[in-house]
């Protein structure tokens, strides 16, 4: 569909936001006496559409039942619906296996996993006080801090990738950066705070050469565009349900196969053995390897449900959708006067979360009168402060939006941040 | 929430600058990056002089300015009388409604009762009198008239 923004300039690609919204009621709901919600908080979780809502509701009055457990009509229905939502998620990915699919409770839990499979793997995996992790500056807290603790605990080595003037991976060191010594590489696919898409293949064939493993923090891309395991050439991938219509408690962890098998689990629990003695144990095939105690069932059904929402409007045309109201964004963001973009200034590679700062007025001031004109953005570092760090400011104000995001919210934005100007002008 | 008292206070504050002092303290609020440096300067018993350095949004800053105000030239017991209703006063979630006498204690202060209510925002509006009790005490435990900073 083809769309003119409200003042008048063409923008192909749009989606008919106008019917998507009616199956999110809480985009209906008004804050502060009477102003109209305009959410721009995407990024840090969405909204969820009715049917993800109805999902939870149903399995909870009608089948809730631990899962794998029984024999009673109950928990095998339970059982069917948790192991259909693996599938669900499998074929979003393209996973070659349902297997490779392991839920965890949220993307950080998934990187996690994977740090601690790998302090705890034996040879050819095992990182130790001879090996390399390398990470970016470019990371969300969550894949930073678990490679910090795996070096601390291994005596392995932490080395990063730096960022650019124009706010991309500075990859012009890369031979030194990965070496044959590097176990793990893990970065961000789309970043959260800069907007910023990374360049998968360049890192991942640099890794494969030197044989090091690939992990990849595809929490801002899952929910966003076409996503496929096979054609990015990772070892693993995470992300998190919340982000991308699901509930909150619920993430995924998808690893090839034969890694799986070979990778030692992490949490011990029910759900994760084979047979158990009081002197040892086996353990289960992957996925359930990693899946220790009772999962999140009713999240893991939602997260399927919300997928098979995402999967019906199709994520090329989501991504097509947000690549318009970022253009939009950013060419009306240049007009605010002070506004500085702290991530790429225009839209190519670049993912629809928008950071900034405006003058000399703190993020958190900005972020407090657009609220009271009812605009939700995001303010802070974004569990980002290295890139805070690098480009030397406190902090962003960032808006990001989603597949019901309109060219009338980007003007709503707009319109408070003058406003926000006049303020502490 | 944003009292016309504290963006003024924002926009010009009051004491802003680091001068000499018996102690200097760096404050953080991690959620949020607002930041501040201070150093308190004791007279005997009294506050001679608050002084700080930092950055934020007006909340933080605007608050800083009004302790300066607020807090040099007064004895300590007093300052410390102070310090503990502004804390009472923005740990209330809104409830407390600032009566005559709190007024005349808190004097610009009770601008801030609104901010209350956010609680978001109630650690930026106590970062500089946390680390100014801080201060205090680091000074108060140094030799009386010594300047170390
Ligand atoms: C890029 C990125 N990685 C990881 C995470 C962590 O997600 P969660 O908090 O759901 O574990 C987030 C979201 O906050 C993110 O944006």
């Amino acid at each position: 569909m083809t769309a003119t923004s409200p003042e008048g300039r063409v923008l192909p690609g749009l989606l008919d936001t106008e019917a998507i919204r009616k199956d999110f009621p809480i985009l209906d709901r008004t804050v502060h006496d009477g102003q109209k919600l305009v959410y721009l908080d995407n990024a840090a979780t969405s909204q969820k559409p009715r049917q993800v809502l109805d999902t939870l509701a149903s399995y909870y009055e009608r089948y809730n039942a631990n899962v794998h457990r029984g024999v009673h009509t109950l928990a095998e229905e339970a059982t069917a619906a948790y192991e259909d939502a693996r599938d669900k998620i499998a074929a979003f990915i393209n996973a070659p296996s349902r297997d490779e699919v392991i839920f965890t409770k949220n993307a950080s839990e998934s990187l996690n996993l994977v740090a601690n499979m790998l302090g705890w793997a034996d040879e050819p995996y095992r990182v130790d006080r001879d090996t390399e992790i390398v990470i970016t500056e470019m990371e969300h807290h969550s894949n930073i801090v678990p490679w910090q603790l795996l070096s601390q605990r291994t005596g392995a080595t932490l080395k990063w990738f730096g960022l650019t003037d124009d706010f991309r991976l500075d990859l012009s060191d890369i031979e030194q950066v990965i070496t044959e010594k590097t176990k793990i590489v893990s970065f961000v696919l789309v970043s959260n705070i800069l907007g910023t898409v990374n360049p998968v293949e360049a890192i991942v064939r640099r890794a494969q050469e030197v044989g090091a493993l690939v992990c990849i923090d595809a929490s801002q891309a899952a929910p966003h565009m076409v996503m496929d395991v096979q054609a990015l050439g990772a070892d693993f991938v995470a992300f998190t349900g919340h982000k991308m219509l699901g509930p909150t408690g619920i993430g995924v962890l998808w690893g090839r196969q034969e890694l799986l098998e070979d990778l030692p689990p992490f949490l011990g629990g029910g759900e994760m053995i084979e047979t158990v003695s009081m002197h040892s144990s086996t353990y289960a095939p992957a996925p359930h390897k990693f899946e220790a105690g009772t999962p999140p069932i009713a999240q893991a059904i939602g997260l399927g449900t919300a997928v098979d929402y995402l999967t019906a409007i199709g994520m090329d045309k989501i991504a097509a959708h947000e690549h318009a109201i970022t253009e939009y964004a950013l060419s009306r963001l240049r007009e605010v006067p002070d506004l500085r973009l702290i991530g790429p200034v225009t839209g190519e590679d670049r993912g629809a979360a928008i950071s900034f700062t405006l003058g000399d007025i703190h993020p958190h001031d900005v972020g407090q009168v657009l609220d009271e004109q009812g605009i939700a953005v995001r303010v802070g570092h974004h569990c980002a402060r290295p890139v805070c760090l690098r480009y030397g400011i406190p902090a962003t104000t960032r808006a990001s939006f989603y597949l019901y995001s309109s060219p009338a919210e980007v003007d709503a934005l707009v319109e408070g941040l003058e406003q926000v100007r006049n303020f502490f002008g | 929430m944003y009292q016309e008292v504290i963006l003024d206070h924002y926009k010009h504050p009051h004491g802003r600058g680091l001068r000499a002092g018996q102690a200097e303290v760096h404050h953080v609020n991690p959620t949020c990056g607002d930041e501040i440096t201070l150093r308190v300067r004791m007279e005997g018993t009294v506050i001679g002089d608050v002084s700080y350095e930092g950055q934020g949004c007006s909340i933080s800053q605007a608050s800083a300015s009004v302790l300066n105000d607020l807090l040099v030239g007064k004895d300590v017991a007093e300052a410390s009388r102070i310090q503990e209703t502004f804390l009472e006063l923005m740990q209330s979630k809104g409830r407390v409604e600032p009566d005559d006498e709190m007024e005349d204690l808190l004097e610009d202060a009770v601008a801030f009762a609104g901010v209350s209510k956010y609680p978001a925002r109630v650690k930026c509006a106590l970062l500089s009198w946390m680390a100014w009790k801080d201060a205090t005490a680091q000074a108060l435990s140094t030799a009386p008239t010594e300047e170390t900073v």
